[in-house]
């Protein structure tokens, strides 16, 4: 019971706020804070209006969106892949993490975009450049998750390893790993939110392609329903990658969402 | 088949224990007993060369041991540290048998069949998180099972369910292990256990444990819960050993009631 107001209440706050919101714009006509229903004319306009072939999506939508995702992804990806096998290599080689650690922390400190002009000059302007900036960005939630997680694998389960002679390859793929994956999957959830940040922010500096461009553009260009509307899809976009991931946690991790609930 | 010569294991300062010697013969189940800290834990994971013993050896068909000896299986007494919550039963059963160079067809028909052992073919699919602490501990011994160990280490393993569950362990032990020959070394502090599992119950002193009693078990088989409990050889037998694992402390018990509140 309780539940279902809660349901209904979480519900019913976003038409609420949108009312609100749109009243107080009507009221004040700045033109820097347009009402919601115009941005969401601007919005439709822009991406939705297109054929049902293409899911609606407008030619400009897929030239936009296209290669931000598929930076973005990628970007993940990448430093998914590499986070999570420093991570392995830093917490279970002994000696490694003390040796790495100050390099790490240093480097970590560092704010990616202030390391734009750097790529520039290591790779070329463009995507390479955009990549580097959100793997370099994104890569240290998982790596240190990672860390962790494989440092903290229960004893039990390791003696256990060692008794019945596990290989190498099998405490590493079939103990050490899911182990633990719970915190590299944590890990993981953290660095895509932080992607789609450093996606746009990769992409307001020397880029002539994506949302980060076409931000910029309508910024400059003083379509602020255009500067909401690209805040507004930068918001849901987050919401569904969200939605996705904690959808294929489930999947992975449903044995340790239910071993948690039985203990 | 196993032999521990002077074996010792200091932590710091603590002794642990303090020169065991035993020998056990191929197939025998030996049940080692003895009140709470004296070592019996690290007795038995020096052997699994989970600790590398401060003195003495282990040998395994007279050759020394040094690290986890090939054909050793251990049941722990925590079974929700020792499977992998992440696997099915079957996949837990199956797992040490990667090492033997089975494929999965017969990695899978081998678990199974192990699993049916301990009553629990209907549960190969299911996770350890969705058993209850009797049905985990089967598995565990069904991985045991499954491996074909010719030594079975056994660490309180029935000390984590109720009673009932217990017995039903007890038995499953006697009936399926020790009918595949393996050798079983059981550790317990619970004297009854010691005495109706055991063929031999070897009593361990408070630490530094050292070897105070050994005792051949002669009862007639099958064993049962019921009637072998009742039988005069058992409950003398029981008492001969409770009164070992209590007394021989004369150190620590200057009133020599050999009666230590614990």
């Amino acid at each position: 019971m309780r539940r279902a107001t809660s349901g209904v209440l979480r519900f019913w706050i976003v038409p609420v706020t949108l009312v609100v919101w749109e009243l107080l714009t009507r009221a004040t006509e700045s033109p820097y804070f347009p009402p919601p229903s115009r941005i969401a004319t601007q919005f439709y306009d822009m991406w939705l209006s297109g054929p049902a072939s293409q899911l609606l999506l407008t030619d400009g939508a897929l030239d936009t969106f296209g290669p931000s995702l598929g930076r973005l992804l990628a970007g993940w990806v990448i430093a998914g892949v590499l986070g999570v096998a420093l991570g392995v290599a830093l917490g279970r080689i002994r000696g490694l993490a003390e040796y790495a650690d100050p390099v790490l922390q240093f480097l970590r400190a560092l704010p990616p975009p202030l390391l734009v002009p750097i790529f520039f000059v290591l790779f070329k302007i463009g995507t390479p450049t955009q990549l580097a900036v959100i793997v370099f960005g994104v890569i240290w939630p998982v790596l240190v998750n990672t860390t962790d997680g494989v440092r903290s694998v229960d004893k039990g389960f390791l003696e256990t390893a060692r008794v019945f002679q596990f290989s190498r390859y099998d405490i590493l793929r079939r103990v050490i790993l899911p182990s633990a994956m719970p915190k590299i999957f944590a890990g993981l959830r953290l660095s895509l939110s932080l992607a789609l940040i450093l996606m746009v922010v990769s992409e307001l500096v020397g880029s002539n392609s994506g949302i980060g461009y076409s931000l910029l553009y309508a910024q400059q260009s003083y379509d602020y329903a255009g500067v909401w509307a690209h805040i507004v899809l930068l918001g849901v976009l987050g919401l569904l990658f969200n939605a996705l991931f904690l959808v294929a946690e489930g999947r992975v991790l449903s044995w340790h969402a239910n071993a948690r609930r039985n203990v | 088949m196993l032999e521990l010569v002077d074996l010792s294991h200091t932590y710091g300062s603590y002794r642990a224990i303090d020169r065991v010697n035993l020998k056990v013969a191929q197939g025998e189940v030996v049940c080692i007993v003895g009140p709470s800290g004296c070592g019996k834990s690290t007795l038995l994971r020096s052997i699994a060369g989970l600790i590398k013993p401060t003195g003495g050896t282990v040998l395994l068909d007279g050759k020394p041991v040094d690290g986890s000896p090939e054909n050793l299986a251990v049941v722990f007494q925590d079974y929700s540290r020792s499977l992998y919550p992440w696997m099915s039963a079957l996949a837990n059963v199956g797992l040490p048998l990667r090492r033997r160079g089975l494929d999965k067809k017969r990695r899978d028909a081998a678990a199974l069949a192990a699993l049916e052992q301990v009553g629990l073919a209907g549960a190969a699919a299911k996770f350890p998180w969705e058993m209850s602490g009797g049905m985990q501990q089967r598995v565990s011994i069904a991985r045991a099972l499954a491996y074909q160990p010719k030594l079975l280490l056994m660490d309180e393993p029935f000390g984590s369910v109720d009673a009932q569950t217990r017995e039903e362990l007890e038995d499953l032990t006697l009936r399926v292990c020790a009918h595949h020959g393996m050798t079983i070394l059981l550790i317990t502090h619970d004297v009854d256990e010691s005495v109706y599992v055991g063929d031999r119950v070897v009593v361990l002193s408070k630490a530094p444990g050292t070897v105070v009693g050994d005792l051949p078990v002669q009862l007639p088989g099958p064993r049962d819960q019921i009637h072998t409990r009742e039988l005069d050889a058992f409950v003398r037998l029981r008492a001969e050993v409770g009164r070992l694992v209590r007394g021989m402390t004369p150190q620590r018990n200057p009133h020599g009631y050999g009666l230590e509140t614990r």
